[in-house]
């Protein structure tokens, strides 16, 4: 570590911020669901994933090769350019959870980095295509799929649930519903600490390789990987509770098996899309997953107003991250009191932002207490005190007819007229 | 530009399949356990068979949980 000069500390330093902010962004991910339907209560659900975080950093020994997968041409990066691009990320990432939109983490590391590769190096250092094929097509197809799936899942619970009536058997239900939605939201955890810890690893060896501190293709050094895995589970410890709100119970009101089914898919997605090559970002299945759970229980609603401003984020993502991370290497650009500026600008941006978060905390006390909007919320609020048993809900019919049904035992032969 | 579609349709397929095929099976493995619990009718327990193909449902459930795992190990 003798080499490392000051410009480099930053780098790393900051990279360490983006990976602490991608962690509280991206608590919501796995553990929204899991805290809205009151299978945990909040503090147990962000400890559980930040432990999975930190052990999912851990995992694999694959770290990413490039930050961005071919979008930005990489070759001679600067390390101002790096640092340029990690202030976009960061700015956007709080700027989000102000006010409590999931967005998506490597979206916004793209985008500063395609800003700050502009202004650094000019438009031929952009792959366009691959902006379109990695960030905007799986944007639209992310939601899609897993909302889908979501919408499907939920419908065939409550179909194949719908004869348990009875208050114990509802009972043991609702407690399997608790442990699915708990196994599935740990899974979520575990794959984010993998996948997002190592990008953070990336940038930090790339600084490093960079900065003629390690010989390019080595792999990252053990306090890189320690520092990256601690980053990012102390980021889901803190928890991003204004994102969780949105998510759990801003989007849609979820039920015990709506929030099973809800993460179930997003797991699914996350892994097969990571898998078949075609990746799709975590915060954009899971949102998805979440809406398409909210529509498959049959008078389930969903707040388009919210979702509505979630997709306007998306789609803001990428070019306000870049436009910050433009701003930032125009001002390195200038020599080392223009990385000063940037870094004091940063300290000073994410201050603001905190100060500004503080006029209305939200936290694990009233995470569940949705903000403004009135009528039929106060049921959330109720739900997270004693959470309903799955099923009992006059509104369990469907009328889509389940293979399924087949194979299910009939408990009361009575009570099909009514169903 | 070269979109991968063959690769976005198998994402899409698989997902689907695999997300329902999962809650169906854990939702057929909790409705077989709840049928256990004594009624307030009184007509509770459909026997061991329900028993043994509710822990049938879960066991899969679990080697899918465990596949999970393997992939983000791998």
């Amino acid at each position: 570590m003798e080499h490392i000069t000051l410009l480099l500390a930053i780098v790393i330093v900051t990279a360490l911020v983006f990976d602490f902010t991608n962690g509280f962004h991206d608590t919501a991910n796995a553990m929204a669901t899991t805290i809205s339907t009151g299978a945990l209560k909040p503090k147990t659900a962000v400890a559980m994933s930040a432990a999975l975080n930190l052990v999912g950093a851990f995992l694999s020994v694959e770290v990413a090769k490039t930050i961005s997968g071919g979008i930005v041409n990489e070759d001679g990066l600067r390390t101002e350019v790096i640092f340029a691009a990690l202030v976009g990320a960061i700015l956007w990432n709080l700027l989000t959870w102000l006010v409590g939109l999931p967005s998506s983490s490597s979206h916004a590391l793209f985008g500063g980095l395609i800003g700050a590769a502009v202004m650094s190096a000019g438009w031929s250092s952009i792959n366009g295509g691959t902006v379109v094929t990695k960030v905007l097509l799986p944007a639209i197809a992310a939601p899609v799929v897993a909302g889908l799936a979501a919408l499907l899942a939920t419908r065939l619970t409550y179909r194949l649930n719908r004869k348990i009536t009875d208050e114990a058997q509802l009972k043991s239900t609702a407690k399997g519903y608790r442990a699915g939605q708990i196994a599935s939201a740990g899974l979520v955890s575990l794959a984010h600490g993998t996948n997002d810890a190592q990008k953070t690893m990336g940038i930090i060896t790339l600084a490093l390789v960079t900065g003629g501190v390690l010989s390019p293709g080595a792999n990252p050094p053990v306090w890189v990987i320690c520092a990256a895995g601690v980053a990012i589970a102390l980021g889901t410890y803190l928890g991003g509770w204004r994102i969780i709100r949105t998510m759990g119970s801003g989007l849609t009101e979820l039920r015990p098996p709506q929030g099973f089914a809800a993460q179930t898919s997003a797991a699914t997605v996350i892994l097969a899309s990571s898998h078949l090559g075609f990746s799709l970002s975590t915060t954009q299945s899971c949102s998805g997953a979440v809406m398409g759970a909210g529509l498959g229980r049959k008078g389930g609603v969903v707040r388009w107003s919210t979702a509505t401003r979630m997709f306007v984020a998306w789609g803001l993502t990428l070019p306000a991250a870049g436009l910050v991370g433009a701003g930032a290497e125009f001002l390195t650009k200038q020599g080392g009191w223009g990385v000063g500026v940037v870094a004091v600008l940063l300290v000073a941006g994410s201050g603001a932002i905190w100060l500004l978060s503080r006029r209305k905390p939200v936290d694990h006390t009233n995470v569940n207490m949705p903000d403004a909007e009135p009528a039929g919320i106060v049921t959330t609020a109720m739900a997270a005190v004693s959470p309903p048993p799955a099923g009992i809900v006059p509104d369990l019919k469907t009328t889509i007819p389940a293979p399924a049904q087949a194979a299910e035992v009939p408990a009361d032969p009575a009570r099909p007229a009514t169903v | 530009m070269n979109i991968d579609w063959a690769a976005l349709a198998s994402v899409f397929g698989v997902s689907l399949v695999v997300t329902v095929a999962l809650v169906g099976l854990f939702t057929l493995g909790i409705v077989g356990l709840a049928k256990q619990a004594p009624t307030a009718a009184g007509n509770g327990g459909s026997g061991a068979p329900a028993r043994f193909g509710a822990y049938a449902c879960f066991a899969l459930c679990a080697a899918a949980v465990a596949y999970g795992i393997y992939l983000i190990v791998a």
